[in-house]
Formats: C-alpha cells, sequence, structure tokens
C-alpha cells in the first residue's frame, strides 16, 4: 500500500528519474548547464545528462566539499552547475561549501538532494537527508523546493533553470503516486491547491501531499472537508496560500518528511502565528533519527500516514 | 588591456612592493583590525601576479570575459589584494582606508557581490583551490584563454578540502590553473609546523601529479621566474610553494613587540610610524 492509493492515484515515476529526464531534456536548451557530481550520478540520475552530454559533466569524485566550491566557481564564469547527491552528504557534508562558496556569493548553482527523507528505507539513518530543509531554508536567499510526484518535479526542474539564484530541490528514491498531470501549473513560490475543503486544510510536500490526499479522502467520509496544499516551495513560502486557508478554514495540518525543527511546519507556522492565529497540528518525523527497514514500514512506524494526518486532524477540528 | 600592458620591470616592481607594503600598514591601523602581518608576507606574490605580466585584467571592465583570475583563498590577507588592486586603478587609494569599516565594501574578508574585480569571497579557509578549478573549468569550456591564480595560505592547508581539490584539479589535467602556497610558517595560535605540520608540500603535491616549484616566496626575482615557469606549463596544474615570512619588510618592528607572529592584529599608530619609517 503506498500513499495515495487509497484515493486511487496512480503510482508514478520516483522524483529522482524525473528530475534525471527533464535535466537532459533541458540541455539543448541550456547550453549553460553543467552537472557536478559526488560519484553517485546513477542514483541521483545525473548520468541520464552526463550520458547525453559528457563533456558538460563533471565527476569529483567522493569530494563533496571539493564538489560544491567548484559548483561556485563554475557558476562564475557563466555557467549553471546543477550539483547532485544524496541530500545527507550534500547538505550536511558540505554545508559551509554550500553557505560559502554558493549562497554568500549568490551563485546560480541548483543544489539536487536526491534520497531525501526515510522512504529511502534499507540503507538506514545514516543515508538518510532529514534535516535538509532546514539547513538549506536557514541560508539567506535559497530558494528550496520539495516536490511531491514526477510531473511537478519535471517542472520544477525547469522554472528552477528559469530563475536566477542559488536554488535547493528536494527529491526522493522510491516511486511515488502521481497527483498531477501534464500541462499542470508550477510556479516557484505558489502553492498548488490540490483538493479544496472548508473545514481545514493539510499543507504538505513531498510524498506526503499523497498521505493527505489520502487523509482528505477518508476525513470526507466522516464528513469533514479538508482542504490539501502541496506546498512545494518551502521558501519563499507561499504566505497567500497559507493565510487563505487559515481564513477559511480555522485550522492547518502541516505533514512533512522531516524533522520536527525548522523544515515546512515552522515556516507555515510562523506565517500563522504572525497574521491568522488558528490551531495548528503537525506531521513529521520529530526529533529523531530513524532506521534500517523497509520504506512503507518505517513510514507507518514513525507517523508518516494518512492515518496520522487524520489523528492530527482530530486535535485541530 | 593586455598583460603586457602593465608588466613592470624588477627594479620597478620592487618599489610596487613598498608601494603595497605601506598602504597594507596604514589601511589596518586605520581600521584598528585586521591582519597585516599575513598581508605582508603575501606582497611578492600578489605584486608579481598583478604588476610582473602574469594577469590580463581590465580595470575599466572587471567582467570582462577574457580576464585572468585571481582568488585570495587565505581571505584574511586581503588588505594586499585591495592595495594591489587600488594600484592597478579599480578604486582609490582613498577608498581602501575605509577597510573594515560600516558601509564599505572593503570588508574585512573579500567579498564579490559588493567590490567588482574580486573573483571570489572567501574567508572560510580551504574553499579558493576548489572555486578555482571551477572557474578553470568553466574558461575551459568558454574558450577564452583565461587563467586562474589561487592564493593559499600554509596554514591553510589543513582543511581537507585543498587536498580533495589537489586530486580534482589534476583529474582535469587544469594547466591554466596556478596554485602558490604563502608558507609563512605560522598560523593564528603559533608555529604551522607544531599546530598541524604536513611536511615537504612539494613532495606531497608532486605527488598528485601537479607541477611544483619551491621558492623564496619574498624574493621578487625569484616569484617572478617562477610564475615565468609555470607559465610555460599547460598540460597539467602547477604549485609554487613560496616560503616567506610572515610581516616580511617590517620583521624588526614586530620582533621588538615580542610576537614575530603578529596574527590578527594591527599595528598601533606608534608601530606603524616605526614601519613605515623602516619601508622608507
Amino acid at each position: 500500500m503506498y500513499l495515495g492509493e487509497m484515493s486511487g492515484l496512480k503510482i508514478g515515476q520516483a522524483t529522482r528519474d524525473a528530475f534525471g529526464d527533464a535535466l537532459k531534456d533541458l540541455g539543448t536548451q541550456y547550453p549553460e548547464i553543467v552537472t557536478v557530481d559526488g560519484d553517485v550520478g546513477n542514483s541521483t540520475r545525473t548520468e541520464v545528462f552526463a550520458n547525453a552530454f559528457p563533456e558538460r559533466a563533471f565527476n569529483m569524485g567522493i569530494a563533496e566539499s571539493n564538489m560544491v566550491s567548484v559548483a561556485g566557481g563554475l557558476a562564475s564564469t557563466g555557467k549553471i552547475p546543477v550539483v547532485a547527491s544524496f541530500s545527507a552528504f550534500l547538505l550536511c557534508n558540505a554545508y559551509d561549501q554550500i553557505r560559502m562558496s554558493i549562497a554568500f556569493p549568490n551563485m546560480n548553482v541548483k543544489l539536487v538532494g536526491t534520497h531525501a527523507g526515510i522512504s529511502i528505507g534499507e540503507d538506514g539513518p545514516s543515508q538518510m537527508g532529514i534535516e535538509d530543509v532546514s539547513l538549506a531554508c536557514s541560508l539567506p536567499g535559497m530558494v528550496v523546493i520539495v516536490t511531491a510526484d514526477a510531473v511537478s518535479t519535471k517542472a520544477a526542474t525547469a522554472a528552477m533553470m528559469e530563475y536566477e539564484g542559488p536554488v535547493y530541490l528536494r527529491l526522493g528514491r522510491p516511486n511515488v503516486a502521481e497527483i498531477y498531470t501534464e500541462g499542470d501549473t508550477f510556479e516557484i513560490g505558489k502553492a498548488n491547491t490540490v483538493r479544496e475543503g472548508d473545514d481545514v486544510t493539510i499543507i504538505a510536500n513531498g510524498l506526503m501531499v499523497a498521505g493527505a490526499v489520502d487523509a482528505a479522502t477518508k476525513l470526507a467520509e466522516d464528513g469533514i472537508s479538508a482542504r490539501v496544499i502541496d506546498m512545494h516551495t518551502v521558501k519563499p513560502i507561499d504566505v497567500d496560500a497559507i493565510q487563505k486557508a487559515a481564513r477559511e478554514t480555522g485550522a492547518i495540518v502541516v505533514a512533512e518528511e522531516h524533522l520536527a525543527h525548522g523544515g515546512l511546519g515552522s515556516a507555515v507556522s510562523m506565517v500563522v502565528s504572525q497574521s491568522n492565529p488558528v490551531p495548528m497540528a503537525y506531521v513529521n518525523v520529530g526529533d529523531c533519527f530513524a532506521e534500517s527497514g523497509d520504506p512503507q514500514g518505517l513510514l507507518d512506524k514513525y507517523g508518516l500516514t494518512a492515518a496520522a494526518i487524520i489523528d492530527a486532524v482530530k486535535k485541530v477540528k | 588591456m593586455a598583460a603586457q600592458a602593465n608588466a613592470l620591470s624588477l627594479e620597478e616592481l620592487k618599489e610596487k612592493g613598498k608601494v603595497l607594503r605601506r598602504q597594507i600598514i596604514r589601511m589596518t591601523t586605520e581600521a584598528g583590525s585586521g591582519h597585516p602581518s599575513s598581508s605582508l608576507s603575501a606582497v611578492e606574490v600578489v605584486n608579481a601576479l598583478w604588476f610582473g605580466g602574469f594577469m590580463k585584467y581590465d580595470p575599466q571592465n572587471p567582467t570582462w570575459e577574457g580576464r585572468d583570475r585571481f582568488i585570495l583563498s587565505k581571505g584574511h590577507a586581503v588588505p594586499v589584494l585591495y592595495a594591489a588592486m587600488a594600484e592597478a586603478g579599480y578604486f582609490s587609494v582613498d577608498d581602501i582606508m575605509t577597510l573594515r569599516k560600516l558601509g564599505s565594501p572593503f570588508e574585512g574578508h573579500p567579498n564579490m557581490k559588493r567590490l567588482p574585480g574580486i573573483e571570489a569571497s572567501t574567508g572560510s579557509l580551504g574553499q579558493g583551490l576548489s572555486l578555482g578549478i571551477g572557474q578553470a573549468l568553466g574558461a575551459r569550456l568558454n574558450q577564452n584563454g583565461s587563467n586562474v591564480f589561487v592564493v593559499i595560505g600554509d596554514g591553510e592547508m589543513g582543511e581537507g578540502q585543498v587536498w580533495e581539490a589537489l586530486a580534482g584539479a589534476e583529474k582535469y589535467k587544469l594547466g591554466n590553473l596556478t596554485a602558490i602556497i604563502d608558507q609563512n610558517g605560522y598560523q593564528q595560535t603559533g608555529a604551522t609546523k607544531d599546530v598541524l605540520d604536513f611536511g615537504s608540500f612539494e613532495e606531497k603535491i608532486s605527488s598528485f601529479g601537479w607541477h611544483t616549484q619551491t621558492i623564496e616566496g619574498n624574493c621578487q626575482e625569484s616569484v617572478v621566474n617562477a610564475l615565468e615557469t609555470a607559465s610555460k606549463i599547460t598540460d597539467r596544474p602547477k604549485a609554487i610553494i613560496a616560503k616567506t615570512k610572515k610581516g616580511y619588510g617590517i620583521l624588526p618592528v614586530l620582533e621588538e613587540t615580542g610576537d614575530s607572529n603578529y596574527h590578527g592584529k594591527p599595528l598601533s599608530p606608534e608601530l606603524a610610524e616605526k614601519a613605515l619609517a623602516l619601508l622608507g
């Protein structure tokens, strides 16, 4: 049983796969795109681009610090470097390099962290980026995007090339439910309302959008009308969509595959507390490292489920 | 502006070096903080690069695509760079005297967003060589003949990232990349050999496949000759290990204070006067 299945959503590509395909397609339109890898291109899927444009692909080896600063240098010569690695290694291993070589000089570098969250499964907590959104959001000027499915990931990949400046795009390992259909709009900083509702709003991103849709489907059976918002851009956050949700539904639940601190929940609550204080509840990994196991088992054990979202909704309604 | 246009003779370079030293002392004393001793050790290297005909640049057009690029990875020594760029005509000497003051783009460490002509924002040690690799790869892709020069501190060599970069630059045979290690022998709390000793840089760096030279880094002629030699090597990255002295040029004045390392502090107005007199 995958998130979204309960609502009849079809299983689609993993977001990392969609990114790899999109990047290759964008390679012709943007001759400035180059990839800078930490020897995991076959996992992050930058290898699709590297195979098509070998002279524009640089595998810097298992040396993330160097990898990130090299990208900063390339950007200062007019290139658009795409740096991809596991989110845990990209953000945690090379954080000072992201800060000093990219964020501080405001370099046009696209950081792509794959294998985010606990849904990577068996490889275990050392490989799980669960603090990456918090770290990325802490850097002045960094745009932070967490996509929910393949279609929106392709759109986000294109949008971040259009955008001038540093971006962090967070992607996952497993195949995920299809939320969008080809042609649906995706705009950086503009949330998408996936499902309308009046009684409560569930704001989610990543694979928890599918979980939120499942929760809303189930809640509807109990007569609760839940709005579902895909807050794919955590920074800059869509203030209007949050204020409107608070005003119109009077309660908000935030669901994300991330630690409790510094992620989407923090970003949403900062908006709500300042303008429309309403009851809020949070569904996330909490304040702990997870463990090895099968992805679905992990999501169940650590409370990233439709049931957990429903429980949270009941707390605020 | 082509390299030849700003190539000074050896005698002229030596005079220019004195000018740079004077400005380093003046601006840090005026600021009341900064790293004059770390800046002074790098004078001959920076001087030769900017005025010895080894770098193409145009102060009127700092973003000219064909320019060579200078990265000061040991960002705390930025007074030497500000002094050189003022001499080159990027800004006035009056401007650089605002060093470290609120509102001044002449920050305590280089900030490329605030000062055109600065090629990298540095200050967190260890990142400059990697940035240089990126710029050298970019120059190769852009086919603009641009060369990249990176000045690294010897204490800074303790950062693991530098060694990642040494391997990375060799992988791509970056013949347009030159690293100069300002081996002044001291870091914040003492002698580099006591804090974290890497033994022979020449041995280690050449084992990575780089072309290496070890020279007397405060001898202007040696620096010019080494850069000349390096400029002829185009099939692999090049390193110059410049053995220097921290505070070179005003050592007797620093020794008088009982702290010849003199790390991260300016000269008092009295000491500055003595130092300027010594420089003549």
